[in-house]
């Protein structure tokens, strides 16, 4: 599904991700770790299209398409989703409204006619159900005010409704209360199917408890360096990343 | 993969203008040039009686002794007042009874807008006075509205009809030397609404007119009077496009609104006039002259404007508190793009004791454009107990544009409270990015952020205006991408 090949990253001249390789097939989890300010969330950026970004090597297709031509509004239609590490507010702009559009935007880039209204507000109601989203929080403007966990919430919401094949989550385990976690990883278990995919990016491994990956990467100054099973976070967990770092040299 | 967020910005916010289109209607115009003549000439014109004869030239002789403000944060080339046509109506036709009997072109017109008379009249029960150039072509619903005593019709109508009235409030809201633009209207004013509400009623339906300026080299000078009698209340929407056109016009409006004991008035405006071309030729100039009193105890009046177009833009709508506990409103949304210039706010003078009175002003430029705030409260002595709250927000798209608030207060007694906030924000590449990440176009997106930042004044606004409003928001920032 998503193939990425030696990829180089750099930002204002300053390399960033320096040769990654990944591969997430259908149905597969995987869960990316690493210290602070290695490089997971331009990983992530680059993938869905921010383009502060100079690429200066390397491929990443996506369903067999070259995803770095691709305007980022495009990657989204194709089912790529990024869960943000910092949603932004949009003052004014209520999630129903912000939803529909989106919706929308993403039917008529495959051609369909809007979403009509009584069957978006029934998928509304499902999805809030489903994380447990009170009705108020919906009415509000898109992450004005919200509280870091609400936020987070806010994220796995709309990917529920746009329902993408690729979900990248940038640390949305971060700022969750232990009930939040257990409503979000929840909601992606009961969203994981066959043809969709997941990346985690997380600092915890007790994510990884509720959301169970295929496979576990860690990614260390632009690098991907380690790869294995689930028994890889926990590694981490007792040994800290100076062990990596140790191995490394 | 590298693109500048200003070039995106640029695209986008480089929509042509989507209304320009171009009816014709025989005309039956006025020499070119303003002289005595000229008022004479509309004066006949109308079949005016003399005393409105006499208001006019009194009002033409106090401007040839005026001159033009230039205190506003605006730039133009003279107007050449001599070279203007300051009369135009479409050749008079027998009294219409029927939408069938108007011009096809006129129709086609109003169908191109999307505001066909027909939809008007079947679908939202409102009834429209639809002014093409000067002279008033149809109005609806006038009938149901009579039963009440109601009375909404065209200026000249009104002058025709019930001349009492008119004499008895034209000019006291805005006398005719108010200022320059004010006195030329007052010599020159074309046509425009005029609407009395009795004393005790509630206007069932929100009444709406749609100005357009449709000949070549006309001055549009509208005139509208509106009086909220004792304990009455009424909703009156006006709304404007116009068609593309190469040189400027000039367009210098009055809005006079009398509001009595207990009477509310609400006045809301999407105003679209022709903004010019993305490199800043044509385009409407806009002077206008808007101002209601709040003459009874316990009035309310209640100004909601988006000006989204006109190369100029020079409009204060303001309210003079009078009565005690009189309340005075001002919501406004004022869209610049390309090179538009609009220096807009509101005038709030508080007079009557335990006035009230609220700002909100909601500015967005875009393009090289220049987008003004300039705002006036007043305290007087006697206003004791008053207050007022001003937020003046801006919003800039891209950086070659600008936003300048200019609030003057004044107060002259310590009981009362005057509250001014103002903000300036962008829209940041990350709120981009992110609706852009959800698969939203940065078009759309732009349309989104605006509406958002926008929408406390636009909830103020009736619901049938609201939506045309809101289309019109992100047209006007739209571009050719996508
Ligand atoms: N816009 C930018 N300008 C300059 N440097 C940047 C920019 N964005 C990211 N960086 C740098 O790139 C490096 C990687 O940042 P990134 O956000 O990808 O790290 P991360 O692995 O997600 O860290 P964390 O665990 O703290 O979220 C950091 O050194 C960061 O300072
Ligand atoms: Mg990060």
């Amino acid at each position: 599904m998503l193939s990425i090949k030696n990829l180089h990253v750099s930002i204002n001249g300053k390399e960033i991700l320096r040769g990654i390789n990944l591969e997430v097939k259908p149905g597969e989890v995987h869960a990316i770790m690493g210290p602070n300010g290695t490089g997971k969330s331009t990983l992530a950026s680059v993938i869905a299209g921010r383009d502060i970004y100079t690429i200066d090597e390397g491929d990443v297709l996506f369903k067999g398409k070259n995803l770095l031509e691709m305007p980022i509004e495009d990657r989204a239609s194709e089912g790529i989703f990024l869960g943000f590490q910092y949603p932004v507010e949009i003052p004014g702009v209520s999630i129903t409204n912000f939803m529909r559009t989106a919706v929308n935007e993403q039917r008529k880039y495959h051609g369909l006619d809007p979403i009509p209204a009584n069957e978006f507000l029934a998928k509304m109601e499902e999805k809030k159900q489903m994380l447990e989203i009170t009705a108020k929080l919906a009415n509000r403007s898109v992450n004005e005010g919200f509280s870091g966990g609400e936020k987070k919430k806010n994220e796995i919401f709309q990917m529920a409704m746009l329902e993408p094949s690729l979900a990248i989550l940038d640390e949305t385990d971060s700022g969750l209360d232990i009930d939040a976690l257990k409503i979000v990883a929840n909601g992606v278990n009961k969203l994981r199917r066959p043809d969709n995919a997941f990346v985690v990016i997380t600092h915890y491994q007790r994510l990884l408890d509720y959301i169970v990956p295929d496979i576990v990467h860690v990614l260390f100054d632009g690098r991907i360096v380690r790869s294995g099973g689930k028994e890889l976070a926990f590694e981490l967990e007792e040994k800290g990343y100076e062990w990596i770092k140790a191995s490394l040299v | 993969m590298e693109k500048d967020p200003n070039n995106i910005l640029e695209e986008v916010t480089q929509g042509d203008y989507k209304y320009g289109f171009y009816t014709d209607i025989e005309m039956d115009t006025a020499p070119v040039g303003l002289t005595e003549d000229t008022v004479r000439f509309i004066s006949a014109k109308k079949n005016e009686p003399e005393w409105l004869l006499q208001y006019r030239l009194d009002a033409y002789h106090k401007w040839l002794e005026m001159t033009e403000p230039t205190w506003a944060h605006l730039l133009h080339p003279p107007i050449s007042y001599q070279d203007i046509i300051f009369y135009a109506a479409p050749k008079k036709k027998k009294e219409l009874s029927s939408l069938d009997e108007v011009d096809p072109e006129l129709i086609a017109t109003f169908n191109k807008l999307g505001i066909s008379l027909e939809e008007q009249k079947k679908l939202s029960g409102v009834a429209v006075d639809a002014v093409i150039d000067s002279v008033s072509v149809k109005t609806t619903f006038s009938e149901t509205l009579e039963k009440q005593g109601i009375i909404f019709c065209s200026f000249s109508e009104a002058v025709q009809k019930v001349p009492d009235l008119v004499k008895q409030y034209l000019g006291t809201v805005v006398p005719s030397d108010d200022n320059y633009f004010a006195a030329l209207n007052s010599a020159v004013f074309s046509d425009g609404s005029f609407c009395y509400i009795p004393k005790g009623v509630r206007c069932p339906i929100e009444l709406s007119t749609y100005f357009r300026i449709n000949a070549a080299n006309t001055g549009q000078f509208e005139r509208t009077l509106i009086i909220g009698d004792e304990n009455s209340y009424v909703s009156y929407m006006e709304g404007c496009t116009a068609p593309m056109r190469d040189e400027n016009q000039l367009h210098a409006a009055i809005v006079e609104i009398v509001a009595l004991k207990e009477a509310e008035v609400k006045y809301s405006t999407v105003q679209n006039w022709y903004p010019g071309n993305k490199k800043g030729e044509g385009g409407i100039y806009n002077f206008v002259t808007k101002r209601g009193i709040c003459k009874g105890n316990n009035s309310k009046i209640s100004w909601t404007q988006v000006e989204t177009g006109s190369a100029i833009t020079w409009k204060y709508p303001s309210v003079v508190l009078m009565g005690d506990n009189s309340v005075g409103e001002f919501y406004s949304v004022a869209v610049t793009n390309n090179y538009q210039q609009a220096d807009t706010g509101s005038k709030m003078i508080h007079l009557g004791r335990n006035t009230k009175s609220t700002i909100i002003s909601k500015g967005i430029s875009a393009g090289f454009s220049n987008n003004s705030y300039r705002g006036l409260v007043k305290m007087t002595k006697r206003a004791e107990n008053s207050r007022n709250f001003s937020q003046c927000d801006s919003l800039l798209l891209g950086d070659k544009c600008g936003a300048h608030t200019f609030p003057y207060i004044k107060t002259e007694n310590k009981t009362s409270i005057v509250e001014h906030e103002a903000t300036t924000s962008k829209i940041s590449d990350d709120q981009l990015f992110y609706c852009n990440q959800r698969g939203i176009s940065t078009e759309s997106a732009i349309g989104l952020i605006v509406n958002g930042y926008a929408r406390e004044v636009l909830k103020q606004l009736p619901m049938e205006f609201a939506v045309e409003a809101q289309k019109l928001l992100s047209i006007s920032l739209e571009g050719s991408v996508g």
